[in-house]
């Protein structure tokens, strides 16, 4: 009977992506993000970046990793804004961080599992980019619409899992 | 030591990456420029080198997109062409002549602004732009076009479109620009509303809605009123659509100002192609006096038809009058028939006088026949009706200054 430790576990499910993979994909997310909203505006209630962020992260399980994916594509979805660079960037370094932590402790192959985290994460994002810029940006007019929020979450959670099904199969056993 | 850092150095990473960040917004956040204006050299440098990454697919994408769009509406779906066509035709026959009536007031309006030295700025070159991507993010209303500095563009420039204002160039690269939509929060413009000429500042809101605050309340402000750019924010120029009041109400956070929403007057959130203002004169570009001038032609035509048609109609409608009403013959004189009227409106009957229509005499007459009736002043109150025996008819055809005799009254008392 084979006895996995909790280091052996983590090593056996951890994953790695082809270079190719890792720019491509998060371009590819930033750029359908840009183009989507021109023809279907309605669709800019997506957070495909986000998506990706969280998948990376928990496929990965190195919070590392995660922060600095996440800083990466924060930092490019805000220089397409007319933002301070930084916003995105935070608000998904952190998310980055935490779904990498989480990807250590719990079993993120599980669809279950995958519903809930995107669920938290949107609703995450959306706390901190309130924060970032009420707080640390100081706008006061800035304000979150939280029914809209939700109705975000839950349409990014419903558009999450098909994306995470498909980029299973960009996964690289090590 | 070492043991920490190995020990805490996923915390330790995260922290060092907000950290970074956080002192890169806050040197972002601290220039003291206005709202909307462009970014430092630093940044401005990182949002090229992502746009030049991502608009190439962008405009890869647009381009497919167009080119199907194009094939599909240039050489397949071509029906009711030909009844475009002829509803086209008839839209510009009524434009013209809207225009006609426009040029009088327009050419009255810059004799006006001529006397009062009143300096306007008229739109004389613009550069047409395709909108190719957005933000992504309903945080930041901004829009990519696909022309840049090399086409003459430069930031603060005024984007429009034949519907209204869209915004005003950002960020101004090469071969691609950023667009500042006007519904963003820090975007601005100075307008007017249109019925009641007050001035105000149009704001964007993080909802994407448009928003005049700095209003204290008139009863005179009321939903429905059009509102204009003002000109006096030396982006826009003046008199150009913004959009249309749609709400009107006491804005909570900043008593006692008044909270009016606006619907704009160009579709912001599907933008397809747009007109970059490029230079602004204060007299009227060639083309448009050209215009003006043809319009000009077109209301002189028109009024000289429309003079000819009210001509033509009373000159039938006399000629009406004259058939029905055959008194006003006289054959023993057929020259001084009534004429019709001339277009100078003159009288007829004032220069050449008709002769005035008589009755023909009555066969058997009676107490109603004129002149059997005596003068009021030969009456007396009280007496008996003159008998109608002694009524002799009246001559056939008197002269007016001459009144036919009439008999005179019995005495009251015969």
């Amino acid at each position: 009977m084979a006895i996995h430790s909790y280091t052996s576990r983590r090593e056996l499910e951890q994953h790695s992506f082809a270079p190719v993979v890792t720019i491509f994909v998060p371009v590819l997310a930033i750029v359908l993000q840009a183009l989507l909203p021109r023809v279907f505006p309605r669709l800019s209630i997506l957070e495909l970046p986000l998506i990706v962020t969280v998948f990376f992260a928990v496929s990965r399980r190195s919070p590392i990793a995660g922060t600095l994916t996440g800083a990466a594509i924060g930092l490019l979805q805000d220089a397409l804004t007319n933002q301070p660079i930084g916003v995105n960037g935070m608000a998904k370094s952190v998310i980055g961080y935490i779904a990498a932590s989480i990807g250590i402790q719990i079993d993120v192959e599980n669809v279950t599992t995958r519903l809930l985290i995107n669920f938290a994460f949107s609703l995450l994002n959306s706390g901190l980019l309130f924060l970032i810029n009420r707080r640390l940006l100081g706008i006061p007019n800035f304000h979150l619409l939280w029914t809209h929020e939700l109705l975000r979450a839950i349409i990014n959670t419903l558009v999450a899992l098909p994306i995470f099904f498909l980029l299973d199969y960009t996964k690289r056993r090590e | 030591m070492e043991s920490f850092f190995v020990r805490f150095k996923n915390i330790l990473v995260l922290v060092a990456v907000l950290l970074a960040q956080t002192i890169s917004l806050a040197i972002q956040v601290r220039r003291p420029v206005e709202s909307g204006a462009p970014d430092s050299h630093p940044v401005t440098l990182m949002r090229y080198w992502v746009v030049s990454t991502v608009t190439p697919l962008e405009r890869l994408s647009h381009g497919i997109g167009l080119t199907v769009r194009n094939a599909w509406s240039n050489y397949i779906d071509l029906r009711h062409t030909r009844q475009q066509n002829a509803e086209l035709k008839l839209e510009i026959a009524r434009l013209r002549l809207e225009q006609a009536a426009f040029a009088e007031d327009a050419m009255q309006g810059h004799r006006l602004q001529a006397l009062l030295a009143f300096k306007e700025h008229y739109v004389t070159s613009t550069v047409a732009a395709q909108v190719i991507g957005t933000s992504g993010s309903d945080l930041s209303h901004v829009v990519y076009i696909d022309k840049g500095s090399d086409d003459g563009l430069k930031p603060d420039m005024a984007v429009i479109t034949p519907d209204g204002i869209v915004g005003k160039l950002r960020d101004v690269f090469p071969h691609t620009s950023q667009v500042l939509l006007i519904n963003d929060p820090t975007s601005g413009a100075g307008v007017l509303l249109a019925t009641t000429r007050i001035r105000a500042i149009l704001r964007g809101s993080p909802a994407g809605s448009l928003e005049i605050t700095n209003l204290t309340p008139d009863a005179r402000i009321k939903p429905g009123e059009a509102v204009l750019t003002s000109g006096g924010d030396q982006i826009y120029p003046r008199g150009l659509p913004v959009g249309t009041i749609e709400s009107v109400a006491p804005d909570p956070d900043h008593t006692p100002y008044t909270m009016i929403r606006l619907r704009p007057a160009a579709n912001l959130n599907q933008l397809e192609e747009v007109l970059v203002i490029t230079g602004t004169e204060s007299t009227l570009p060639v083309a448009a006096q050209k215009d003006l001038a043809a319009g000009a032609t077109t209301a002189e035509e028109k009024a000289a038809a429309d003079e000819a048609a009210a001509e033509a109609a009373a000159s039938s409608a006399a000629q009406v009058i004259q058939d029905r009403l055959p008194s006003l013959h006289d054959p023993a004189h057929p020259d001084t028939d009534v004429a019709p009227p001339t277009a100078a409106g003159a009288a007829p009957a004032a220069t050449a006088p008709g002769p005035v229509p008589q009755p023909l005499p009555a066969l058997h007459t009676d107490r109603y026949t004129p002149g059997a009736t005596p003068p009021a002043a030969d009456l007396t109150p009280g007496a008996e009706n003159t008998t109608i025996e002694n009524v002799t008819p009246p001559p056939a055809a008197t002269s007016p200054s001459k009144p036919a005799e009439r008999p005179k009254a019995p005495a009251p008392n015969q």
